[in-house]
């Protein structure tokens, strides 16, 4: 009997370790060394002599917190963060906003071709960013946009035709969560409801948002994280229109320090400003809404 | 999240590099393994070459080669294009697995050994320094001691317009800028719907060339310092010509190389191009419909009875810095091969599309392109233009100048503002650039 305890036990300790490992592994490989190597770049600049040709001209060199100073100190990235923040502002509201109606819309009990509708909303979510974004920029382009008249590339539209991108390829996607979400609702709930003679409207507005509350929040952090991020809409409507600089958004900079300029190490320090950044403005929001989305189970 | 990724990329690199490391050591005091190896006197194992390009069917012509060189096997990887193929070199250089063989423009040339990525050929290379031009010669030394890479093509400018519309506005092919500017407010007055040209934010290779023409030296080496000098004197007359045309409407500000252009070419909304001896083939792919309507003439020049020109564009093939000394070898072989035997060259022509630096080989072209099928003096007007063609030294930093020459002129089209302001913007991100890179730059 103690034998057999014994090695119960053992095998008890050793157990969660082996579970964790595969997990651990790749969390290490993948995630948690990279971002080191990358905070370790970040702290690096290069020193040339000379004419900086020719061998042995090159050294890379610590540079302490330098690059972070110059990341912060820099006034295109603040502009580029004004510029996401609106560009966010818009997509945010519209995106979530038109993906909680149709949800909502989807899910009222009278609603034909649901089915249908559902599936194409959903479709443009399937379509590549890249390839939604020239399909767009030939939408916008005034010599081969169908809509005569509207300059869509101008420096005061870009903004909202770039966003209009995104709303068009994100809706489908936090539609399905939302809807997904609904459909996990007691049907009980409703006919209460309906017993107490609350329309459709005032189902909707009482009983599925409230409940809704937690995928609404987890809809909108994921929406934050990418706008942020964003990069592809701005990269591909570039090169049609003079209205787009190259350090457009945060990531855009990122990109032409690193690849274009060729300079990894501020790019690098940049990356980890951009990404606390982030991490403030996802956890900042989840801080602020907690207590409304979770009160009430925890 | 880019560097993110790239870092993962180089950690793995630098992961697989350890375990091989590792594998390999305990063979090592194995004695039986080592003769095997070395022994034959004869490499036993041909060396194998990959070659980053984007020139077309280049894996024909690589395969004629191949046929004839067993021991030296090369193989074509495909690579979009221009800035992208530069900046994908040197992530590749850096995380240690770079490509043997390399297209590099002459412009991008400068940043790849700046960053040591590329090796110095002057021992191999000397045997086919006369096969080319002095200045082509210049833009793969860098004014140095060493060799960089060989030619193989370049890309001295014309100007290409519309024969038959030219008829229709009555209009004189120009002789100079300034009579260029009066046929584009001539078009402007016929018709509100046709520009004769275009000013393009987005093609700073194109803008340099026109500033070599007029003798712009952008950047230039004063002992062990960099002088840069984008906004000289002839660079802001370039400028300030364009910056009026733009200003006063007389010609469009919309991109070279987007659909909208496209359309407006093959519609023939657009009368002129001021371009590089490439043109036909991208004339070809996107205005199908105005087939031999298209002629080739010099360059406006900016003063009656002058006659230069100046390069958009072309390359040369560089070996990587990191080759072992027996691909370096075979790589010096086969790019001398490829850019100077006459076989080749013609492979070049006639399969890639390119106009070859190599001067033998710009004397056999008698066809003009298919495009240009009415022009029978197609290829003496592209040798006329490459004689009379300026070029100058690129500086190490190229891809940051290009990139705010972009944002300059973008911004100066959007706010109406002075062009001669934008080329101030763009020396000035330039010369920061190399400051912050730690080049050593002459005031």
């Amino acid at each position: 009997m103690p034998s057999k305890h014994a090695r119960r036990t053992g095998g008890g300790i050793a157990a969660p370790y082996l579970f964790l490992a595969p997990a651990l592994v790749l969390f290490v490989v993948f995630l948690a060394l990279p971002i080191a190597y990358t905070i370790y770049l970040s702290t690096r600049r290069v020193q040339r002599s000379g004419l900086g040709l020719g061998k042995g001209s090159v050294r890379e060199v610590n540079a302490g917190l330098d690059n972070y100073a110059a990341a912060l100190s820099d006034a295109s990235l603040w502009t580029s963060w004004l510029r996401v923040l609106l560009y966010g502002l818009i997509v945010l509201v519209l995106m979530l906003g038109l993906a909680l109606l149709f949800a909502l819309m989807l899910d009222t009990a009278r609603v034909r071709l649901a089915r249908f509708s559902r599936t194409s909303i959903f479709l443009p979510f399937a379509v590549p960013g890249v390839a939604a974004g020239l399909m767009w920029g030939f939408l916008y382009l005034p010599g081969t946009t169908p809509l005569k008249g509207v300059d869509f590339l101008s420096a005061s539209t870009v903004l909202y035709s770039m966003a209009n991108v995104a709303i068009w390829g994100g809706t489908g996607f936090n539609m399905l969560v939302l809807y997904t979400a609904l459909r996990a609702i007691p049907q009980e709930l409703y006919e209460a409801a309906r017993m107490d003679g609350a329309s459709e409207v005032r189902i909707a507005l009482q009983v599925k948002i409230p409940i809704l509350m937690p995928a609404i929040i987890l809809t909108t952090v994921f929406s934050i994280i990418a706008t942020v991020q964003v990069f592809t809409e701005p990269t591909v409507l570039r090169p049609l229109t003079n209205t787009i600089p190259s350090d457009f958004s945060p990531l855009t900079k990122i990109y032409t320090d690193a690849f274009v300029r060729g300079d990894l190490y501020s790019a690098a320090a940049t990356a980890i400003v951009v990404a606390g950044i982030s991490l403030v403005l996802s956890f900042g929001f989840l801080r602020v809404v907690k207590r409304q989305a979770f009160g009430e189970s925890s | 999240m880019r560097t993110n990724r790239l870092a993962a990329a180089a950690v793995l690199a630098t992961a697989l590099a350890a375990a091989g490391c590792g594998a390999s050591e305990p063979t090592q005091p194995a004695p039986a393994a080592q003769p095997q190896s070395s022994a034959p006197a004869a490499p036993a194992a041909p060396v194998k070459l990959t070659y980053w390009t984007w020139a077309p069917n280049m894996d024909k012509i690589v395969k004629v080669w191949n046929d004839k060189n067993p021991d030296i096997q090369v193989t074509v990887s495909k690579q979009a294009g221009g800035d992208d193929a530069a900046a994908k070199f040197l992530t590749a250089a850096k995380a240690g697995n770079p490509p043997q063989l390399v297209q590099a423009e002459y412009q991008h040339l400068p940043s790849f050994v700046a960053a040591d990525a590329v090796a110095d050929l002057s021992a191999q290379a000397a045997p086919v320094k006369g096969e080319f031009s002095e200045g082509l010669w210049r833009l793969v030394t860098l004014g140095t001691e060493g060799v960089y890479g060989v030619p193989q093509d370049s890309g001295p400018m014309m100007l290409y317009y519309r024969k038959d519309l030219f008829e229709k506005y009555g209009i004189e092919v120009p002789k100079t800028w300034d009579d260029y500017a009066a046929a584009a407010r001539k078009v402007r007055e016929q018709d509100k719907n046709v520009f004769l040209g275009t000013f393009s934010s987005k093609d700073p290779g194109s803008f340099a060339g026109l500033s070599q023409q007029a003798g712009g030296q952008w950047w230039s080496i004063a002992g062990e310092a960099w002088k840069v000098a984008i906004n000289d004197q002839a660079t802001t007359k370039v400028a300030d010509y364009w910056g009026k045309l733009v200003d006063e409407g007389a010609i469009d500000d919309m991109p070279y190389f987007t659909p909208e252009w496209n359309k407006a070419l093959n519609d023939g909304k657009l009368l002129t191009w001021p371009s590089a001896v490439w043109a036909p083939g991208v004339l070809e792919a996107n205005a199908p419909k105005a087939k031999g309507k298209w002629a080739a003439a010099p360059l406006p020049q900016w003063s009656a009875g002058e006659n230069a020109s100046g390069f958009w564009g072309g390359s040369a093939v560089a070996v990587s810095a990191k080759a072992t000394p027996d691909e370096k070898a075979g790589a010096a072989a086969f790019i001398s091969w490829l850019n100077t035997d006459p076989e080749a060259v013609q492979l070049l022509v006639k399969e890639a599309f390119i106009y070859p630096a190599s001067t033998k080989g710009t004397q056999s072209l008698t066809t003009p392109p298919a495009y240009f099928d009415t022009q029978a003096d197609f290829w003496q007007q592209a040798a006329q233009a490459a004689a009379t063609a300026r070029g100058f030294t690129f500086g190490p930093n190229v891809n940051a100048a290009y990139t705010a020459y972009k944002d300059a002129f973008d911004k100066a089209l959007a706010n109406k503002s002075s062009f001669t302001g934008a080329l101030k913007t763009m020396q000035d991100a330039t010369v920061a650039d190399m400051q912050k890179s730690g080049f050593t730059v002459a005031q």
